[in-house]
């Protein structure tokens, strides 16, 4: 799988050649000659990487640059001038001087002879494996001029059965068990390479050597099925497998790619990318790409694998209309429902108002394709009614941030972890929600780094193997602000600040007044106890661990955001950074994770209904003016309707038209009966997607949407990494998503003749000053690229507040807590939190739709022993959870991961629909709503709610469709 | 006028921004509570608002009743500047 030709990428990037042994990162270098080349290397690199630096490829079996090299399969043997033997290239470090010879009389014997012996106990009727082509077993043979094998039949790992018939001890059978990929043992040669990629990068240590000498076999757990064992399927053991005995089912099916097209995963911020290999125009497999920047090559299982669904049943292809939501589905040609569509909304407009309608994208979107959105929405509709799902989950994060340190940007790059003596992880659970980064992390716990998890729940990181000093804060939800304040406290109080970066970074006299606010004995960890439940000498631990350490950088997630408190608990942290002087440099700082793919990019387009892109409030004269004068109509200055907003003016017969793309807010917003009112309220929803999702129900137009495979444009991830994404394949659906919203802001009476997302960007660049350098060609040229991006920074910014805080001066925030208003009683006595899984994503629509729904198919509620026992509850029971806002039914999970009263449960089901129960409450702020805390009662039951069994009959009502002759 | 559940929505979220203020001690409360609505509430919801303090509706906290003037009425050009979300 070498020399892949990727498209519009210059060589540079292009170079996926497997340089044996991982780079070196010292300045040093050493000069050697290799057959008679002079190569220059930096110092402590292996003689093998050397060699490929000058085009030279040693053979090789049991090494690869992603991980250090054991030296095991003795293939890469070398001469060198002046030693004896033939050392192993891969584990020999390059000397100044060294003379070394990879041909010679010596190491060919010696390479065939290794060669012969693998091959004796290996399979010969490779022509139909499905290895074929990839096996480097053939491609080594060929390579050292392997003839013959003189071993004759005996004992092996290949065959099935010995000559007088009976079971071969040595031979097992191939493990299917993993949806994705196959383990046939019989092509293993034992190179270690699975097992050190899954300790070494993934983090897992899934996988395992049993036996000794010819016994030896790699098993994955106790010696179970991949299915079984710990294996979390992230694909990085297949990746590294040198003989194909690690193998993508996709590859077996449909043999081997052909081409690559390089682009950037779909699912979770951390924007991993990947090489989409094909044949012909069919997706064979997803391969992580080793340029990378947020991934370096690692993958998890919904990036590698989870990509199905772009090809399932339930897609809908055709657009489709409806007078009434009681009506069934009537499909149509593009022309009529884009018509239908814009007449509709232009009627509502005449009837009820211009603010009468409004728009709203998802983080799962582009760039490109929010941006033109929110566009329409204001040139064209002439209302600020844009929102995008960033609204409920990290918008306090862009008011926190932008409020202490002057913008909302995340400061560090995933890269900076290498830097971090101590990781603060509040609120976020990455192993689960941002695996690739959560591996990253797992490697940096190994290598020392230390820990702090504030958390209710006892989140995977804390279970990391071979973790060291690591402290769990178990929060009571609600109670961030609280216990965030406490350990600021603490810092202050003990005299653990940064006086110098205070006083030179930050306002002196908010300094002063916030010293005065936090010193107070009510802020102490002692005084709060009762409140967050938390010990008090743990969070001194904390603080004096988080401001003592070193390099400290905090990351935080929905578990900061989505509270009444999400933006005061967001300033917290802020606070922490600022006084510990924890900014502006690699190692340290405040890092967002955001949750889906592009939620920084669709903050960053000015989907929000007061700000412009590039987070210009749109009260701003100047600000209007560029757009004006690029629009060539004036635009509308008031505020607009926020997603909550929205849904109370629907009721209240004031909002009636509705553009969704690629939301479903019926499974991903809280208090879902009231959701449902409202959509039920308006006269046009217009819901773009793939599927026919949860909010299409209410729908009375279907805009079949593309996937991330069928469309150019870009995300933006969590770091601020503007990513391609790359068209693979033709829109199965007709159009690119952009291409869609142009139809439907034309028919509008728009005059659009955009024909390529880059034009888009262009235009984002010339109106927004954090983009002005952006353009296709400079993410092509170096991969990505990281805003801001202008004259000040022409390759971008992969750490902010370098030399100054953004603001000028820091402003510290007096950070004071309130309680929420969600309060545990006698009849709702438990807080229920919520979360994600590892193997599914938000609200599931995607991810439902392949085989990750083999490891999770179904929302559990994780409830502790002691509130089972209370209430009778047996693991597995049907369980009934009800709120004063709702009521659902799940299963039960007990498990003493979450704390006395509290229980949690997971968002990816529409069945059990969590956010039945969850309330209206939101962010004082931004609005963003109070997901993580409802207080709830849980009880045995049989059967399921009435809530659930008025969607079901509804669902069924709703998605009937009479297809066109 | 009866009250409809969104205006004790309105209500509810004027409160929730006017105790956050209360507690800057830095920051005159009344301003910063208007501030924020000036700068995220559409002139519908503000109006609303505004005629919900003016009827003397006892839910609505002391601060937001002293913000009151300080709420800009629709026709007003909007001066308020915030960003960041």
């Amino acid at each position: 799988m070498r020399n892949f030709i990727i498209p519009d990428v210059p060589p540079e990037f292009a170079d996926v050649r497997d340089f044996g042994t991982p780079p070196q990162k010292t300045t040093e270098t050493v000069t050697l000659t290799i057959d008679g080349y002079e190569v220059t290397v930096p110092a402590g690199t292996s003689v093998m990487r050397a060699a490929v630096e000058a085009d030279i490829m040693i053979p090789k079996l049991c090494s690869t640059d992603s991980l250090e090299a054991i030296g095991s399969c003795r293939v890469c043997l070398v001469e060198i001038d002046g030693r004896k033997g033939a050392p192993a290239s891969c584990t020999t470090p390059v000397e100044s001087g060294m003379v070394v010879h990879t041909q010679s009389d010596l190491v060919n014997q010696l390479r065939k002879g290794v060669m012969e012996l693998y091959v004796s106990d290996h399979p010969r009727d490779l022509l139909t494996s499905p290895t074929n082509g990839l096996n480097l077993i053939q491609e080594v043979s060929a390579a050292v001029g392997l003839r013959e094998v003189r071993y004759g039949k005996g004992a092996n790992h290949v065959i099935d059965r010995v000559d007088d018939g009976e079971a071969n001890p040595l031979y097992r059978n191939t493990d299917a068990s993993n949806p994705y990929f196959s383990f046939d043992p019989t092509l293993c040669i034992l190179c270690f390479l699975c097992q050190r990629a899954c300790d070494d990068i993934q983090g897992t240590f899934a996988l395992t050597f049993e036996g000794r000498g010819f016994d030896m076999a790699m098993v994955p757990g106790q010696d179970q099925p991949f299915f079984e064992s710990d294996c979390v399927s992230c694909g990085a053991c297949v990746q590294v497998c040198p003989t194909g005995s690690l193998l993508e089912k996709s590859v077996a099916e449909m043999g081997t790619p052909e081409r690559s097209v390089l682009t950037t995963c779909a699912y979770c911020g951390v924007g991993c990318q990947f090489e989409a290999q094909m044949r012909g125009d069919k997706l064979v497999r997803m391969i992580p790409y080793k340029h990378g920047k947020a991934n370096h090559g690692h993958s998890c299982v919904k990036g590698r694998f989870a990509y199905g669904y772009a090809n399932h049943v339930d897609r809908i292809l055709k657009p489709m209309v409806r007078e009434k939501i009681t009506d069934p589905w009537r499909e149509v040609e593009w022309d009529e429902a884009i018509g239908y569509a814009a007449k509709r909304l232009k009627e509502i407009q005449k009837k009820h108002g211009t603010d009468s309608v409004g728009v709203i994208t998802s983080s799962r979107c582009t760039n490109e394709e929010t941006y033109l959105v929110q566009k329409m929405a204001r040139q064209i509709l002439r209302t600020n009614n844009t929102d995008t799902c960033g609204r409920v989950c990290h918008s306090p994060t862009g008011y926190g941030m932008n409020t202490t340190l002057g913008t909302s940007a995340g400061t560090n790059d995933f890269d900076s972890i290498e830097f971090t003596d101590v990781a603060m992880m509040i609120g976020c659970n990455p192993t689960d929600a941002h695996p690739v980064f959560g591996s990253r992390l797992r490697a940096r716990l190994r290598e020392g780094m230390k820990l702090i998890v504030i958390d209710p729940r006892r989140t995977d990181l804390l279970n990391t193997p071979h973790i060291g000093e690591n402290i769990h804060l178990a929060t009571k939800p609600g109670t961030n602000v609280a216990i965030l304040s406490a350990i600021a406290h603490v810092i202050v109080t003990e005299g653990l600040t940064d006086q110098e970066y205070i006083h030179s970074q930050c306002d002196v006299d908010a300094w002063n007044g916030y010293v005065e606010f936090i010193s107070d004995p009510r802020h102490s960890p002692e005084a709060v106890e009762a409140t967050t439940q938390v010990p008090a000498n743990l969070v001194r631990d904390a603080a004096r661990l988080y401001a003592s350490a070193g390099n400290g950088a905090t990351y935080h997630g929905l578990g900061v955001t989505e509270h009444e408190q999400g933006s005061t608990a967001v300033m917290c942290i802020a606070n922490l950074a600022m006084m510990t002087g924890n900014l502006g440099r690699p190692g340290a700082g405040m890092n967002p994770l955001r949750g889906q793919n592009n939620v920084q990019g669709s903050c960053d387009m000015g989907s929000f209904p007061n700000e412009m892109p590039g987070y210009r409030h749109i009260s701003d004269p100047e600000t209007r003016a560029i757009f004006e004068k690029a629009w060539g109509v004036p635009l509308p200055e008031e505020p607009g309707l926020r997603i909550p907003n929205m849904f109370d003016a629907a009721i209240d017969g004031e909002f009636m038209g509705f553009y969704i793309e690629g939301e479903d807010l019926m499974q991903s917003d809280p208090d879902t009966s009231h959701v449902a009112a409202a959509l039920e309220a308006m006269e046009c929803v217009i819901v773009h997607d793939l599927f026919l999702n949860e909010t299409a129900m209410y729908a009375h137009v279907f805009l079949p949407g593309s996937t991330f495979l069928e469309k150019d444009g870009t995300f933006t991830n969590s770091e601020r990494r503007i990513n391609r994404v790359r068209k693979v394949t033709e829109p199965k659906n007709g159009y690119a998503d952009w291409e869609i919203t142009q139809m439907l802001a034309n028919a509008l009476g728009g005059d659009w003749n955009y024909t390529h997302p880059s034009q888009i960007m262009d235009e984002v660049a010339l109106t927004t000053p954090s983009f002005a350098g952006v353009t296709f060609d400079l993410i092509d040229q170096l991969g990505s690229v990281q805003w801001p991006c202008n004259e000040d920074a022409p390759e971008g910014t992969p750490v902010m507040h370098v030399n100054q805080i953004k603001r000028g001066k820091g402003l510290f925030i007096d950070t004071e807590y309130v309680a929420s208003d969600e309060k545990t009683g006698p009849r709702f006595p438990l807080l229920l939190t919520t979360g994600r899984i590892l193997y599914q994503y938000n609200v599931g629509a995607q991810t439902r739709r392949t085989e990750n729904e083999a490891w999770h198919s179904e929302d559990v509620l994780e409830i502790h022993p002691h509130d089972a026992e209370e209430r009778g509850i047996a693991a597995g029971d049907t369980v009934r959870i009800a709120s004063r806002t709702g009521e659902t039914t799940l299963h039960a999970y007990i498990t003493d991961r979450v704390a006395v009263g509290v229980v949690y449960t997971t968002f990816h089901h529409p069945g059990s629909q969590a956010n039945v129960v969850t309330t209206d409450s939101t962010d004082w702020a931004t609005n963003c709503p109070e997901y993580k805390v409802t207080a709830v009662q849980v009880s045995r039951t049989n059967a399921p709610s009435d809530w659930q069994q008025h969607m079901k009959d509804t669902a069924e009502a709703t998605r009937k469709i009479l297809v066109a002759e | 006028m009866k009250k409809r559940k969104s205006d004790d929505t309105l209500i509810r979220m004027a409160n929730q921004i006017a105790t956050y203020f209360d507690s800057q001690k830095r920051q005159d409360a009344r301003e910063g509570t208007a501030d924020h609505i000036n700068g995220s509430w559409t002139p519908n919801m503000r109006m609303r608002l505004i005629n919900m303090i003016n009827a003397g509706d006892a839910d609505i906290g002391s601060t937001v009743v002293a913000a009151e003037a300080l709420i800009r009425r629709p026709a007003e050009r909007p001066t308020h500047e915030e960003g960041g979300l």
